[in-house]
């Protein structure tokens, strides 16, 4: 700590030459927190190198620009007995320098474009993932696949609140990463379900804006295993920056075996619908349910937020019998214009039952009121 | 002189005159960067350790937009505004604003709408919490209803005074030119004002169009931002910027004016390539039309449109660099002195420089899906408006206080100033730059670990700069209260133009019978 404070001190003597010290020493590490990755993906390669190389032609402009600035300061100060001269205009020098600048551009440009035409090349993918953004959780569905779940920070409220150490992945770590392949072409379809998100993964160079109503496409191509983090890029409201990325890179075989599992777990999940659970049950796997997906507006202790989100504690539509119909259906379908997302399809049947169960009496809410999955199923049907 | 100004508090609200106007003017703006600056505080005290400490999310929120609106809107604006009002008719010969009446109007419209903006802090849903860009939707369908209409509100009343401003501008600057003066012969101050003022008239009817689709949003049932009622949440974007893009030059164009005038001063002789300079002003003001989706290459625009933005952006580069070059090639065999406007204004060629080069790496597409959104964005953003806007102003503020005053302000203290808020500068921003490559994205009220060093520097470098803007305010007063009388009409010695063939400080009313130029 002490040490960079001295460095950033020097560097304001010769800030661009520092910047350049620290960039080479991304260059053989790999990884930096000062410099941008160099990534795991053929797109994040091509894009690291005409970073750097533009960062290296900013550097030479720098010097021949600043090392005049210096000259003329040094040389020709009053108090040395500088006499001015009086020459005000050359025609030949303004024309060079416009003319040399856009030369460099054109040399800047051309490796700027085969770039970019590589990022747009989504075409032949082999695998799609639907990546949705909504406040402030990310769902990733496998497509064709029959595989979807949605991904939330894990860090524990008490690490965010100071009350407990953190974790070396403080705010970098979510429940269910996203798995995927080493080696094969994946395209993100990026969509959103409230306001404007953005998925970004540094290390695969890829970032693209989630916008309702709108899908867009990205890909990478992953040579590596390892786990990659990334964030939301995009202001999409309070908890903005508790909305991270993970990527679980792993080998085919690995990969095939993760996705039959998760297959296996869905239909399984599906199969609890048509069971009959008790109040017990219901409010242990409600409390989990509650506090990974509805604990971040209206907090664990069910009080809201006040002006922003609604309190459950208390509140008309988790304690009287005859607003249960509506109860389920907000939680089923959401609330339109305002943060209140639909979750029905995003978590399961049984889920959902837990979490209305849970809501129905935790907190001295104690209605006694039991809402079964089957209930929940029947009203996602319209029956 | 004819007669002096009323007394008391009618002779601020009732006055006509641009000198009156302009200090109206620079004090409003002074205060706002206050405020603003106390935001973002607020802002750095949050943020200087990971997890939540003072503030919670939503506050957090409301603190980065207000700050980016209050010091876009409410600072740097209305500086350049009023350094106009003080010192485009003393330039030119005139003996004061073509519209004086309007121009009390274009005034007195700043603090009712700052106060509604302000007032939102005190409502049930807070302020407004969707980033000084506010994009549609959060900004329209999952915002506070009445925080948002107040928002509105508050930007169409800005609005109609910026455009009141410029038009007076416009005329005063079309029509009221000493005899002999062409043109070709305005110092470049008033040029680049001309400029910025129709860069003024054209954008902000684009802004007003922009929060009129947000209230009928609100309000009407439409739906041109909603995807759900067949609207698109990127038209907000596309217009936004449109407007926003030509925003920034409006706020430096002045900031070059500015140190055209301040360079050749110092170094006793005069701007290298006049001519060029008008021209790359003029060019750099066209540019500005055709690039705004630069702000947006990671929306998912079509490769054509991207290409297109990506080298329309690069080619900026060019007319910023001749001017860069100019004021290089200015000091060049001068006899070159170091009083604090000139430390100011060459901390903004150095400090804009790299805000350029920064600006340049992130015109390049590929590059800025990773560079976007970062805090990167926000360290280029902040070399380019305080470094170059706050810093030239402050080199403007010292250049022509003895002018303005009659009194001379204090060089030490001036100095201690200028280095604290260079240090304090350099410290809060450059290492924005190494978290941003590292993968801190912006607007972010809590962030992973391996920020945390570079955070803390920025946090402490912000303080500094924080305080050293008080310092600012207690030499202005010292001068204004007290400073040494300075009676020449040319406090310095290299500087030519009309405001310095007046007597200091200047008379309230000059030039009744205008000045010849040859």
């Amino acid at each position: 700590m002490f040490a960079r404070a001295k460095q950033l001190t020097m560097l304001l003597l010769g800030s661009a030459c520092l910047w350049g010290g620290s960039a080479l020493a991304a260059d053989s590490a790999g990884r930096s927190d000062e410099n941008m990755p160099i990534g795991v993906t053929p797109v994040s390669q091509t894009v690291y190198d005409i970073h750097m190389l533009m960062f290296w032609i900013c550097v030479a402009i720098g010097v021949l620009t600043f090392g005049a600035l210096i000259f003329s300061l040094i040389k020709y100060r009053k108090s040395k007995g500088a006499v001015a001269a009086n020459f005000h205009e050359s025609t030949k020098v303004e024309i060079a320098w416009t003319v040399i600048p856009f030369i460099i551009l054109i040399g800047m440009a051309w490796p700027a474009t085969t770039a970019l035409i590589e990022v747009y090349d989504s075409d032949e993918a082999e695998l799609d993932i639907k990546v949705t953004g909504s406040q402030w959780k990310w769902r990733y569905d496998y497509i064709g696949e029959d595989v979807g779940f949605l991904s939330i920070l894990s860090t524990p409220r008490d690490q965010i609140e100071n009350k407990t150490a953190k974790g070396e992945f403080y705010l970098q770590e979510v429940d269910e990463p996203l798995v995927l392949p080493v080696g094969k072409k994946v395209r993100f379809l990026v969509t959103a379900s409230d306001v404007i998100h953005s998925w970004w993964v540094p290390d695969l160079a890829v970032k693209r804006d989630a916008i309702p109503g709108f899908t867009h496409e990205s890909w990478a191509y992953i040579e590596k295993a390892g786990t990659y983090r990334g964030y939301c890029a995009e202001l999409c409201g309070k908890d903005h920056a508790f909305m991270p990325i993970v990527v679980k890179a792993v080998p085919e075989a690995e990969y095939n075996d993760w996705l039959a599992q998760k297959k296996q777990e869905a239909a399984e999940l599906r199969a609890l619908t048509s069971k009959v659970f008790t109040l017990d049950e219901l409010m242990a796997r409600g409390k989990d349910v509650y506090s990974k997906n509805c604990a971040a507006c209206h907090l664990e202790n069910g009080e809201g937020v006040q002006g922003a989100f609604p309190a459950l504690k208390g509140s008309p539509m988790a304690i009287e019998a005859d607003q249960l119909t509506a109860h389920i259906d907000i939680v089923v379908n959401g609330k339109s214009g305002t943060a209140m997302q639909a979750f029905g399809g995003n978590i399961s049947d049984v889920d959902l039952a837990a979490v209305i169960t849970y809501e129905r009496n935790a907190w001295g809410n104690n209605t006694g009121e039991i809402v079964q999955p089957v209930d929940v199923y029947n009203h996602r049907k319209g029956e | 002189m004819a007669h002096g100004p009323a007394k008391g508090i009618r002779r601020w609200l009732y006055t006509t005159n641009h000198k009156d106007i302009g200090s109206l003017y620079l004090w409003f703006s002074f205060a706002m960067f206050i405020l603003g600056g106390a935001f973002a505080m607020i802002i750095r005290a949050e943020l200087f350790q990971p997890g939540m400490q003072l503030v919670e999310p939503e506050f957090f929120n409301q603190m980065t937009t207000m700050h980016g609106l209050v010091m876009v809107f409410g600072a740097i604006m209305p500086a350049f505004v009023g350094l106009a009002n003080w010192m485009i008719p003393m330039m030119i010969g005139a003996p004061d604003m073509a519209l004086p009446r309007m121009n009390n109007l274009s005034f007195w419209l700043l603090p009712p709408a700052f106060l509604m903006l302000a007032a939102t802090l005190f409502t049930e849903g807070g302020a407004p919490q969707a980033g000084w860009t506010f994009y549609a939707p959060l900004s329209t369908t999952y915002a506070n209803p009445l925080t948002a209409t107040i928002f509105i509100f508050a930007v169409h009343t800005m609005g109609a005074s910026s455009i009141m401003g410029s038009i007076n501008i416009i005329a005063t600057i079309l029509n009221m030119r000493a005899p002999g003066m062409s043109y070709m012969k305005m110092p470049l101050f008033v040029w680049t004002w001309l400029i910025t003022a129709f860069l003024l008239v054209a954008v902000m009817p684009v802004l007003a169009g922009a929060v009129t689709m947000m209230l009928m949003d609100i309000h009407g049932g439409t739906s041109f931002f909603d995807a759900a009622g067949g609207g698109d949440p990127v038209l907000f974007q596309h217009v936004f910027w449109f407007f926003g893009h030509p925003e920034v030059y409006i706020i430096i164009l002045p900031a070059f004016g500015v140190i055209s005038q301040i360079i050749p001063t110092f170094s006793r002789k005069p701007l290298f390539g006049y001519s060029s300079m008008v021209y790359a002003t003029a060019s750099i003001a066209l540019l500005s039309f055709i690039v705004w989706a630069h702000h947006m290459f990671t929306v998912g625009m079509p490769l054509a449109g991207e290409l297109f933005f990506m080298y329309a952006t690069m080619l900026i580069a060019v007319p910023t660099g001749v001017k860069v070059f100019n004021w290089i090639a200015t000091m060049f065999k001068g006899s070159i002195t170091f009083e604090t406007p000139m430390l100011f204004s060459l901390a903004f060629l150095v400090l804009f420089t790299i805000g350029g080069f920064t600006g340049v790496m992130l015109s390049i597409a590929p590059a800025d899906f990773q560079y976007h959104d970062s805090y990167f964005v926000v360290a280029h953003f902040h070399y380019v408006m305080v470094a170059g806007a706050v810093f030239s102003m402050s080199a403007a503020v010292y250049y022509w206080l003895p002018k303005w005053t009659g009194r001379m302000y204090s060089e030490p203290l001036a100095q201690v100033h200028f280095w604290t808020s260079f240090i304090g500068f350099n410290l809060t921003f450059f290492p924005q730059h190494f978290v941003g490559l590292a993968g801190m994205p912006r607007r972010y009220s809590d962030y992973a670990l391996q920020f945390a060093d570079y955070n803390m520097i920025s946090s402490c470098g912000a303080f500094l700069y924080g305080i050293s803007q008080i310092l600012f305010l207690v030499i202005i007063i010292l001068t204004i209260k007290g400073g040494k009388k300075t009676t020449a009409d040319k406090t310095w010695e290299g500087a030519e133009g009309l405001e310095w063939t007046v007597p200091s400080p200047a008379p309230y009313h000059t030039f009744s019978t205008p000045p010849t130029v040859k």
